[in-house]
């Protein structure tokens, strides 16, 4: 196209009052337009936006919803106590689909079309597996609240932290002790199968072995299953324990068809709750749980030696004692993996004003920062208990609460210690360039 | 467990994912060879039924029974009369173009699933079987409940096979299938007809989706699976054959069970798409489907 105005030619000096009036009229238009930094001119007023790739579709769903309410009642909570660094906290929220490639899109909109500070909020492994590059590509950190091992695997990237909930390999780690010592040391496994699924097949069996019991058969289901009883004839009949951490809309399906199957001649039974988070313990079928145990992150149901904490976490949340919305008995909530969305956001925080965290250009600092963090104290930032966070590895590790399925109610018959949970670091992103 | 009380187990959960498969598919097959309309949104209709049978029994309560029985009756009515709704408000205004309504019906799907997301919700949730009775065989135990799917569907089946070949209703569609200028040159409402198949159809899915519900629960994305196993039946059995409909969906039901217990879910899934590919292959009509004139 020719320049018939001479609009580029930097020859030609003279600016008319048109051409001013012009460019003043874009300039205007581009600062009222979506996504223009209005506070270019402030920065220290401008909230600091967090991205929330949300699971708001697809089979995470229930789980997206709460770690929205958890969400939402934490950035409250931190926006009434005068934000980060004194600006206020922003939440925009994507959905993903429940989906590894929508997931990497979703992470790529937050760093270059919302320009978010940081990325946040994912649980399901394979999202979290599949977003990770992106991430790591935007260089925007990128803080989930997943429970599997691939963070602290450090097969991911320097910018991906999980300083909210314990990894499946630790929690696992945890647990085989009481598991060979009360349940039994005949293990049968029966777990989904993908990356979370296998973090199980992977960690159990040297972490029963340690303890004198043994994993005698391991039955990977495909997450999209809908009916079950075809795979338990491989349930071998001496099982003593039947392991199960079953995700997914299918579970209650799961847990009824073991009670057909089965009856009353049952071998013991400890499960992960992700199989039943977002369900109600009391629905019809789930009589067959009655006495088995379970592994929670956070308890459910409220617990007599609950900390004021604790109760204050409940309450901003919104659950009831039974762990569903306050007014909705019906409305069951995903306690034992949301309180980790509480935390991080409060690591994030303290993150952001150790690093004195300004913008964007600042997020190689937040990264160092975050890896700097050593220990988390039980309190209204921590509700669920104390943590230990290892840097090199990007992973936290806390208590882990074992609880039996009693009078239709989960109650806690032990809790870990963090020590019992501790690993060998396999690897360390703290030398991977920023 | 030894290798006979297996394979019974195997037919047993073969035979119920053939039951409410045959039901589903029948409805995709009816359609298709009445009208010639490719119902990608068959699965949602599926969907819609369980979810309509969780809100009729939690919105009736009382013993599960009764819950149940109106979910059975109502559910369809209402799954029928959308699809109806649907039928006249897209489907009709697009003059059954092969093309357009393939492309329509994929807009439906999206449409009922997302409404399903926003008034139903993402979870999945159970409705009570109206009898809980646990048969025990001497190896293992096993829900009678889904025995009786089995007998229900079998019973449907026969039900939608007297109507189609002994009434006049039936007669009218069968007309309508063969030829549809010449039955509108008679004197039948074509219009009519269509409109009343797809809802037929709608309504098959729905009650093979209450049917199921006990058994699995309702939730939002639940058409899926039904929609390509209805489609992979419909292929293999010919489109509009509702004997080679029956049949396909038997043995895809029973070769998903057993495959799938002695060997693994995946390769029941491939062997059925590669029966499929065959089929396509050497004999495009289906087992039971009549050449294209």
């Amino acid at each position: 196209m020719a320049d018939r105005n001479g609009f580029f030619d930097l020859s030609k000096t003279a600016l008319t009052r048109r051409t001013a009036l012009k460019g003043l009229a874009a300039g205007a238009g581009l600062a009222v337009a979506p996504g223009f930094v209005r506070y270019a001119q402030a920065q220290s007023s401008a909230p600091i936006k967090i991205g929330f790739q949300s699971h708001r579709t697809g089979i995470g769903a229930a789980y997206g919803r709460w770690y929205e309410k958890t969400t939402a009642a934490a950035v409250k909570a931190i926006n009434a106590a005068g934000g980060i660094n004194g600006r206020q906290v922003e939440v925009i929220i994507e959905d993903d689909g429940t989906d590894p490639g929508r997931g990497a899109e979703v992470v790529g909109k937050f760093a270059t079309q919302h320009k978010t500070d940081i990325v946040f909020g994912t649980l399901f492994s394979h999202v979290v597996i599949g977003s990770a590059p992106a991430a790591g590509e935007a260089k925007i950190p990128y803080f989930v609240v997943s429970e599997g091992h691939h963070v602290a695997s450090t097969k991911l990237n320097r910018y991906v932290f999980q300083p909210g909930i314990t990894d499946v390999k630790s929690q696992i780690q945890a647990m085989a002790p009481w598991i060979a010592g009360n349940v039994g040391k005949k293990v049968t496994m029966i777990f989904p199968d993908f990356a979370f699924g296998y973090d199980h097949r992977d960690y159990l069996p040297p972490a029963l072995k340690a303890q004198g019991a043994d994993v005698i058969a391991q039955i990977a289901i495909p997450p999209t299953e809908s009916s079950f009883t075809k795979y338990f004839p491989q349930i071998p009949a001496e099982t003593e324990v039947l392991y199960h951490v079953m995700v997914g809309p299918a579970v209650l399906t799961f847990v009824k068809e073991l009670g057909e199957f089965y009856g009353s001649n049952r071998p013991q039974l400890f499960g992960f709750i992700d199989s039943l988070e977002a369900t109600d313990i009391n629905s019809p079928g789930l009589e067959f749980l009655d006495g088995s145990h379970f592994w929670e992150g956070s308890p459910r149901y409220a617990q007599p030696d609950d900390s004021a904490a604790q109760k204050a976490y409940r309450a901003a949340v919104g659950i009831d004692d039974n762990g569903a919305a306050v007014g909705d008995p019906k409305d069951v909530s995903t306690a034992a993996h949301m309180f980790g969305c509480w935390e991080t956001l409060y690591v994030v925080k303290k993150a952001m004003e150790d690093a004195g965290y300004k913008g964007p250009e600042d997020r190689a600092k937040l990264v160092e920062a975050t890896e700097a963090l050593t220990e988390f104290a039980e309190g209204p930032e921590h509700p669920q208990g104390p943590k230990t966070f290892n840097g090199k590895i990007h992973q936290c590790f806390g208590i882990q609460n074992i609880s039996k399925v009693e009078g239709g109610k989960l109650k806690v018959v032990h809790k870990t210690k963090i020590e019992d949970g501790l690993y060998e670091a396999e690897g360390d992103y703290t030398t991977q360039a920023l | 467990m030894a290798f006979g009380p297996h394979l019974l187990l195997a037919a047993l959960e073969g035979l119920v994912t053939s039951a409410v498969l045959a039901l589903t598919a029948l409805g995709l097959s009816l359609v298709f060879g009445v009208m010639r309309v490719v119902n990608v949104a068959h699965g949602e209709f599926f969907m819609l039924g369980a979810v309509l049978a969780w809100a009729i029994t939690t919105a009736i309560g009382g013993h599960p029974a009764l819950g149940f029985l109106a979910a059975l009756v109502i559910a369809p009515l209402i799954v029928g009369a959308i699809a109806l709704v649907a039928e006249q408000l897209v489907l009709r205004r697009l003059n059954y173009n092969p093309e357009a309504t393939i492309v329509a019906t994929i807009g439906m799907l999206y449409i009922i699933q997302q409404l399903a997301l926003t008034f139903y919700g993402p979870e999945a949730r159970p409705v009570e079987p109206p009898f809980s009775y646990r048969i025990l065989l001497p190896w293992f135990g096993y829900s009678g409940y889904k025995l009786s799917v089995i007998a229900a569907s079998a019973l449907l089946l026969v039900a939608t096979w007297l109507v189609l070949t002994r009434t006049k209703i039936g007669l009218v569609m069968r007309a309508t299938q063969y030829d549809s200028e010449t039955a509108q040159a008679f004197g039948i409402p074509v219009d009519r007809v269509y409109g009343g198949v797809f809802a037929l159809g709608a309504m098959l899915a729905a009650v093979a989706a209450v049917l199921i519900v006990p058994i699995s629960q309702a939730h939002y994305l639940m058409g899926q699976d039904p929609l390509l196993l209805s489609f992979i039946v419909v292929i293999i059995g010919g489109l509009g054959s509702l004997r080679g409909t029956v049949v396909a969906a038997v043995l895809i039901g029973l070769s998903d069970g057993i495959i799938s217990m002695f060997f693994s879910p995946t390769l029941a899934k491939i062997i059925a798409t590669l029966l499929v590919a065959m089929v396509l292959v050497f004999r495009p009509q289906g087992l039971f489907g009549t050449a294209s004139r």
